[in-house]
């Protein structure tokens, strides 16, 4: 299975990606070949085999509910690109 | 509202904060209205090399709510990414479940108010993330948003129902509902204003008779039962008069403004988030043991309707007063205590549901938050209850403890509001006003049976003034009738 043009241009939008016109190709070619490799897994015969959704055989820790984390606001917002107020500040966002 | 020819198909996703001290990845606070960013941490802020860990209690909150809608508890429940890019969301994606929710099939038993009942499916529910906050107006400059990221990482249960409700009413009461299971089993504080829970509607119409569904609209993000039945009201209007008018309803987003009541449309299918869902490879699997299970089940704390049914049993409350007090359980609470106190339980209802409901909505302040605690209600009633005050002074009683001025006896003796019982004394004053008005009495006196009955307020009014308002009205009523009764 190869993957198009189109969707390369639709998965870059959604992920907020830039892609350029003279990668786009390449991206196109890696891409298909990882899905070619589903394509080989897809051959398997897996009736009757559960759904795995982790290859480790072991289960999620669970923590305590305490409050372990202190305020690094300033140490956080010293290295973001902009803010004001203690608040991060983005390109204008409406949905 | 409803219209002939057709019927309306409603389902709802709900959204519900769960009361946890921390966030459901990481130890940073869940505690409302902390300034800005203080309470997001690496974690929250998807810092580069950061690795979520599931909180305990969480898991449990979502547990509970299963086993009070009776509903099967995932035993092995996974993890999800739900890819979108926004930037209230650090991560690029919300850490969620999908194909195995912590919670299945359940069911939900709304009442209404001509007395039926109606069973509500829920389909699953599932624990997930909290988004943070983008706020578009404020001090910082023009054309950016402001991101606040306290909430981000808040744990949440959202709760999806099945089409079943077929009106507004029936969804509000299902709304409500879920409110009253989650608040009695205390997984969710419940507080609508600071959106500890928020509500999807989804809404259809079809014509009556047809069992095809009809294309549905969602509107988003609804915090108050008020605004969810007008948006409900309004996008059922919208649809029918469209389809009417020959049109055809477009599945969209939508969200509804209840200060402006406008509805808008958010985006269509056509431009719809494709989530791209993989299993989060951070998460491993969660198990939940039978034991774990069980001990819950064991201590989960008394549901609505038990409660309901308790308060009838042991209070003799009506059914109406039952459901009123019993199904928030802040309130079920403040009603106990009020009735335990004071030992008059059907004043302790209705002052509970009268003057101080009345209060607390006024000033949009909620049980929790009353400045008449119910020890101080109770102390109140129990006055009123051996004829000590009147009602009359006992809302200015009432006025005072709201002011602060203490317990109901510290707010009588302050005030003087001492109802006078004492037969010997309000005889006297009853002749007196009798004597100092021998005109209304002679008219009393030549006026028939009928008549008589309308004069008696006259000398009511004369001997309460008398008394500054505080003879006890029911004792004056008597002796005024029998000293009345012996002049004609």
């Amino acid at each position: 299975m190869s993957i198009e043009r189109q969707e390369i241009e639709k998965l870059a939008t959604l992920s907020r990606i830039a892609i350029g016109e003279d990668t786009i190709t390449e991206v196109s070619q890696r891409l298909s070949s990882v899905l070619e490799l589903v394509d080989q897994l897809q051959a398997v015969n897996t009736e009757g085999v559960a759904a795995m959704s982790h290859p480790m055989k072991a289960t999620q820790r669970l923590r305590e509910d305490e409050v372990k984390e202190i305020n690094q606001r300033e140490a956080f917002q010293a290295i973001a690109p902009d803010t004001e107020d203690g608040l991060f500040l983005v390109p204008k966002v409406i949905e | 509202m409803s219209y002939s020819g057709w019927e309306t198909v409603i389902g709802l996703e709900v959204h519900v904060q769960l009361a946890t001290k921390t966030k459901i990845f990481s130890g940073a606070s869940t505690d409302f209205g902390a300034e800005a960013n203080t309470q997001a941490c690496a974690v929250d802020l998807a810092m580069p090399g950061t690795l979520p860990v599931l909180n305990k209690q969480a898991v449990h909150y979502a547990v509970m709510f299963g086993l009070a809608i009776d509903a099967e508890i995932g035993q092995e429940s996974a993890f999800e990414r739900k890819n979108y890019f926004y930037p209230d969301s650090p991560k690029g994606y919300q850490t969620t479940q999908l194909e195995k929710p912590i919670v299945g099939r359940g069911n939900v038993e709304i009442k209404l108010a001509d007395g039926r009942t109606k069973n509500v499916r829920i389909h699953h529910a599932h624990l997930e993330e909290d988004a943070g906050k983008s706020l578009h107006e404020g001090s910082f400059r023009h054309g950016v948003s402001g991101i606040d990221l306290n909430r981000a990482g808040t744990p949440l249960i959202e709760i999806v129902s099945e089409p079943d409700m077929s009106n507004a009413e029936e969804a509000i009461a299902f709304a409500k509902k879920l409110h009253s299971i989650v608040t009695s089993i205390g997984i969710c504080d419940g507080e609508m204003s600071q959106g500890s829970m928020r509500f999807d509607v989804n809404v259809s119409v079809r014509p009556t008779g047809t069992s095809e569904l009809g294309t549905r609209t969602e509107t988003k993000n609804l915090n108050s039962f008020k605004f969810m039945e007008e948006a409900i009201h309004k996008e059922v209007e919208r649809q029918i008069d469209l389809i009417e008018d020959g049109g055809t309803v477009t599945q969209e987003t939508r969200l509804y403004n209840g200060d402006t009541k406008v509805a808008r449309s958010m985006r269509s299918k056509e431009e719809a988030n494709d989530y791209r869902y993989f299993p989060c490879p951070d998460l491993l699997p969660v198990i939940v043991s039978d034991e774990t299970v069980e001990e819950l089940r064991r201590n989960l704390p008394e549901l609505p309707d038990a409660r309901q049914a308790r308060f009838v049993e042991q209070y003799g409350l009506s059914d109406y007063d039952a459901g009123v007090l019993g199904s928030d359980a802040a309130m079920a609470t403040y009603f106990e205590v009020t009735a335990e106190t004071s030992g008059n339980s059907k004043l302790a209802a209705n002052w509970t549901m009268g003057e101080l409901s009345a209060r607390l909505n006024s000033q949009d302040l909620s049980i929790s938050k009353s400045p008449v605690i119910a020890e101080q209600l109770g102390g109140l009633v129990a006055r009123i209850a051996d004829n000590s005050i009147s009602g009359k002074m006992a809302k200015q009683v009432f006025e005072g403890m709201w002011a602060g001025e203490g317990s109901a006896d510290e707010v009588i003796e302050a005030r003087g509001l001492k109802q006078v019982s004492d037969s010997g004394a309000l005889e006297q004053m009853v002749t007196d006003v009798l004597t100092a008005n021998q005109g209304m009495v002679d008219d009393y006196i030549k006026s028939d049976e009928a008549k008589r009955k309308k004069k008696l307020g006259g000398f009511m009014g004369k001997i309460m003034q008398a008394s500054k308002g505080q003879a006890n009205p029911q004792q004056v009523n008597q002796i005024l009738a029998q000293k009345l009764s012996e002049l004609v």
